[in-house]
């Protein structure tokens, strides 16, 4: 499957990506609205880490053998028989963390919504849950900083 | 001291569109933009604005535009607020002005003065999507007649080294020290793919660029930085330089803050120190000595390597190119004032040389006059700002154009004429590591490649249309200009006629 | 307020459209002028009345050793200023009037002289040049610098007739039916303007050249301006001269064959030769690098004549017509097929010329002559060697 990759070298620290993940997966098109009428729902997939010199976008591998879906224990975390994509389903998360924690990546973060955290991660820009979608953090990157390219898992 | 320096720029930004991302605090080397937690707003220290437009390219809802200093002057045309503040700046300094980029005083373009022909009724003009348009050109010098023998197709005269480019277009001098490595190596890997040539400048070439090297001409200046037997072997021409467009008669200064561990290893010079290059030649006071060196380097790669002479444009620069020639140059490169440079003094970029269009027009005419232009290789730089400067540099006499500033803003340089300060935003005239790898190569190749594309695209174009079908017949054939709002001796030394003659 | 007088060839660049046609016996036999007016006749649509002409060659056998000036006056002390500087530079045998007849639609006839001339022996030698260069350079000086003087042709055993009207008029104004020629050209022109001069007709020639042309070429200031740095001076401004400066400079001063000479005037393209094996790939290389400015480009189709016979040559892209086709030892050349028919019927093998390909013509003496003779030219100035060393070469 294709999955997205984030190169250090090229990482600008910029986070244009940030803000394309907020504005695609907030219920506005339009950047502007997503951050003026949204702001407390906006949770990007996608975190840059690290400082102007060194940083890296941190983003979910969709993994073969996904450690978070196995030890999600609400069964929010599915991996798509089909489509290989790894997606959170914020209906049945009750926010336990498991994922956070089995997550060798740390692609994955737990937000406080209302009353309980809920598991946020990238599920690459699909209309639907498990389809994959023109991930928006790419077309952001003004460096090549993350490719989307079709490659074979890893773990 | 009151600082009495007005800042050149303002910032604009949109409130209603900015989200308070942060991407231009992030983008700003000069930290000019911050987010103020505070105020609950994003505010700009105007003042360390130099203009470089990477926050307006990166800010994600456009809520950017930066604007001009809205101080007016004092309603002197003379004591304009420029000369006031040169004036300020060194009043408070006590030094000499730094500049960067090329001249960019209101003196005449005469390429906006030449206007191009086209075929009409009389001979059809050529489609290049229909018809083959050839735009390769050979640089080198050239033996004035050829024995042959016609029967078996060989011959017999011992043809001098030339390099083949498939546009007549080459990448001018640019050092790594004076732009980044990935800038450098954007060039490197587009030419490569273009199949014509960048040049190394005087900064030696890079380990990194040793796979690409076929493609380079290697410079030879007078710090002599980077420069060994393996150096000149290694590009596929050598040029000597002489002086520079946007600073004749001065040399170069690369500051020791530039010259990292990297920079110091291709340059072959310690660490920390200051790279300054001679104004002239040391071994160079006058044109035997040129000779010399021009078969020193010959010699150093046994004939095989055309070796070519760059000038700046200059008054003189006519009898000076036929000297030149007559020096056993291969190919003459004549540098215009508009021409850019990392950094210069400021009244030295404004003030000195003449513009290009003149000098190309005037050597090629000389050398014509004494018989020998067939002889050398013309090359014309200093500011080819589209494809149609290129068509009219050729018709004017080039064999082709070196081009510097238009690959740089092709990689995205803004033209802000802040190169010397080392903190350029879109990581082509720095070595600061945080800024250098703000310019992926692989994206910055693909640029200049598209670039130089539709540039060809666009001269084929304007060929076919003249009825010309390859570019060596464009060359040095100035019935395909005309000439506006100019003068008679303009119009002298251009060698065109007035549009409607 | 009185109309500008009209500006001739020479003052303003004339683009003109054209007919031509030639024909030659191989064998050398000589046949009058007859059927070169016909075919020409013919094309009568492609001119306007603006210029017509002939070349002959083979015309003047009884003073073959001498240089055969058509010489155009426009007044008397232009023919006086013209005589006493040929009594200056060369020694006359002959010297007439060029017979002609009154022609109806031919008005404004200068008055036409031939002479047949020697090269002074003690002003050649103090020269340095040869006899060739020698004449060439005074038929320009005549042509600069005599104001209503035009040297319409000066080479030996040949002559141009040329004049403003249409061919088939100066064809017969000229009587060339009263001459015998072993190749006749011919040329109809349609100018962009109404010089009506008679030096600005056509064929152009120098020395034994003489040129036929059909096209506007669009590299006429590249090619003009690298012949002008070997002497040439393109005073008429067209086409034509540039074209038979090229040849001039390419086969008789760089001692190419006349098919070289037409090669490196019509170069492979890149395309082809980057196609080629390395070692013709190279000859070709060196050619276009060595003579890039000689390239013609533009639509143009012309047919030289020379003592070695007729060549034929289109451009590269084949943008105008030109057809040729064969009867026994004789060749017909013309812009339109029926202006060979006319004159043979049963002409074998016609076809279009190639774009780009020189179709070569060579009385069979000569072609027999050539195949003997070595393959290498000989440039009238060696070039400069390659230098390889700082010392100069031994």
């Amino acid at each position: 499957m294709k999955r997205i990759y984030a190169i250090q070298a090229w990482c600008l620290d910029c986070k244009r990506c940030e803000v394309a993940c907020k504005t695609f997966h907030s219920p506005f098109e339009n950047t502007v609205k997503a951050f003026k009428l949204g702001e407390s729902d906006l949770h990007s997939r996608v975190r840059v880490e690290g400082t102007k010199t060194t940083s890296i976008a941190i983003n979910c591998r969709h993994c073969e053998n996904p450690q978070c879906v196995m030890g999600c224990i609400s069964g929010a975390m599915q991996k798509d028989p089909v489509t290989g994509v790894v997606t959170s389903d914020p209906e049945r998360c009750v926010g336990c963390r498991t994922c956070v924690s089995m997550c060798p990546f740390g692609a994955v973060h737990v937000e406080e919504v209302s009353v309980k955290g809920i598991a946020y991660k990238c599920d690459l820009c699909g209309d639907v849950l498990g389809e994959p979608g023109t991930p928006q953090c790419v077309a952001a990157c003004p460096n090549r900083a993350l490719i989307y390219v079709e490659s074979e898992a890893t773990c | 001291m009151l600082d009495y320096l007005l800042p050149k720029f303002k910032i604009l930004r949109d409130k209603d569109l900015c989200i308070q991302c942060g991407v231009c605090e992030r983008s700003c080397s000069n930290e000019v933009h911050k987010v103020d937690e505070d105020l609950g707003c994003v505010v700009a220290d105007h003042a360390q604005c130099v203009n470089c437009q990477r926050c307006v390219c990166m800010c994600p809802t456009h809520a950017l535009a930066i604007t001009k200093w809205p101080q007016v002057d004092p309603g002197s045309k003379n004591w304009t607020l420029g000369y006031m503040q040169d004036i300020a700046k060194q009043a408070q300094t006590g030094g000499v002005l730094l500049a960067s980029m090329g001249n960019p005083e209101p003196y005449p373009i005469y390429w906006d003065h030449l206007l191009l022909n086209a075929s009409q009724v009389t001979n059809p003009s050529i489609d290049p999507l229909r018809e083959p348009m050839e735009t390769r050109v050979l640089l080198g010098s050239r033996p004035d007649a050829l024995k042959v023998n016609e029967r078996e197709r060989t011959v017999l005269t011992t043809m001098p080294p030339q390099i083949k480019l498939d546009v007549p277009l080459m990448f001018s001098a640019m050092s790594f020290g004076s732009i980044s490595l990935n800038a450098q190596k954007s060039l490197a890997i587009a030419a490569h793919e273009l199949g014509i040539y960048f040049n190394t400048g005087e900064g030696g070439l890079h380990r990194e660029l040793e796979p690409l090297a076929d493609r380079a001409i290697v410079q030879v200046a007078s710090g002599r930085f980077g420069v060994d037997p393996h150096y000149l072997n290694a590009g596929a021409a050598i040029e000597i330089k002489i002086g520079q467009g946007a600073k004749p008669g001065i040399g170069g200064h690369l500051p020791g803050e530039k010259i990292n561990e990297e920079v110091s290893r291709t340059r072959m010079i310690p660490q920390g120190t200051d790279a300054i290059s001679p104004a002239p030649h040391h071994d160079i006071y006058s044109i035997e000595d040129l000779r010399q060196l021009i078969f020193s380097l010959k010699e150093a790669t046994n004939y095989t390597k055309p070796v070519g002479v760059k000038i700046a444009a200059v008054h003189n620069v006519a009898a000076i190119a036929s000297g030149i020639a007559r020096a056993g140059a291969d190919i003459i490169t004549v540098d215009g004032f508009r021409g850019g440079t990392g950094a210069a003094p400021k009244r030295i970029r404004d003030n000195v040389g003449i513009p290009i269009e003149l000098a190309l027009a005037a050597v090629d005419q000389r050398l014509r006059d004494e018989g020998i232009r067939s002889r050398v290789s013309l090359v014309a730089a200093g500011s080819m700002r589209s494809s149609a400067d290129v068509v009219r540099a050729i018709a004017l006499g080039a064999d082709a154009c070196y081009i510097a500033s238009s690959a740089l803003i092709a990689l995205g340089c803004h033209q802000c004429q802040s190169c010397s300060t080392g903190r350029c935003n879109w990581g082509i005239a720095t070595q600061r590591a945080d800024l250098t790898k703000r310019l992926n190569p692989e994206i910055g190749a693909e640029r200049v490649v598209n670039m130089v594309r539709a540039w060809t695209h666009e001269i084929q174009e304007m060929m076919g249309g003249m009825g010309i079908n390859a570019v060596d017949s464009l060359r040095g054939n100035r019935l395909m200009l005309r000439g506006v709002g100019l003068n008679e001796k303009e119009l002298e030394i251009l060698g065109v006629k007035y549009a409607g003659e | 307020m009185s109309m500008r007088d009209n500006l001739r060839e020479g003052d303003v660049r004339i683009p003109s459209g054209c007919a031509i046609s030639g024909i030659m016996d191989r064998s050398g036999g000589r046949h009058d002028g007859s059927d070169i007016l016909k075919s020409i006749a013919l094309m009568h649509d492609r001119s306007n009345g603006l210029g017509g002409g002939f070349a002959a060659y083979g015309i003047y056998p009884e003073y073959q050793d001498l240089y055969a000036f058509h010489i155009m006056y426009e007044s008397k002390t232009a023919r006086s200023e013209t005589e006493a500087y040929l009594d200056k530079y060369f020694m006359a045998e002959k010297q007439e009037r060029i017979p002609t007849e009154k022609v109806s639609a031919i008005k404004d006839s200068p008055e036409i002289w031939r002479y047949f001339v020697a090269p002074h022996p003690i002003r050649l030698t103090t020269s340095e040049t040869d006899e060739a260069e020698y004449t060439m350079q005074h038929v320009f000086h005549i042509n600069a610098n005599i104001k209503g003087a035009f040297v319409a042709s000066s080479g030996k055993n040949m002559g141009a007739f040329k004049g403003v009207g249409y061919p088939e008029d100066i064809g017969e104004f000229y009587r060339i039916q009263d001459y015998k020629a072993w190749a006749w050209t011919a040329h109809g022109r349609f100018p962009t303007n109404t010089p009506g001069w008679w030096g600005g007709a056509h064929p152009f020639t120098l020395l034994d050249w003489s040129v036929v042309h059909n096209g506007e070429i669009s590299s006429y200031d590249t090619n003009r301006r690298y012949v002008e740095q070997f002497g040439y001076k393109c005073e008429l401004q067209t086409d034509t001269e540039v074209i038979t400066y090229l040849f001039d400079l390419l086969a008789r001063r760089h001692g190419f064959s006349q098919e070289l000479a037409a090669h490196i005037m019509t170069a492979s393209s890149w395309d082809d030769i980057d196609r080629m094996s390395p070692e013709d790939a190279a000859f070709e290389t060196a050619l276009r690098a060595t003579y890039s400015n000689a390239l013609v480009n533009g639509p143009f189709s012309v047919i030289v004549g020379s003592q070695e016979g007729l060549l034929a040559l289109n451009d590269r892209l084949k943008l105008r017509a030109l057809m040729v086709g064969e009867k026994d030892s004789m060749v017909y050349f013309a812009s339109e097929q029926a202006a060979i028919e006319v004159v043979c019927p049963d002409v074998k093998n016609v076809r279009s010329i190639d774009g780009g390909v020189p179709f070569v013509v060579q009385l069979d003496e000569v072609a027999a002559r050539k195949a003997t003779e070595a393959a290498e030219n000989i440039p009238q100035l060696m070039p400069q060697p390659h230098e390889v060393g700082v010392l100069p070469a031994r």
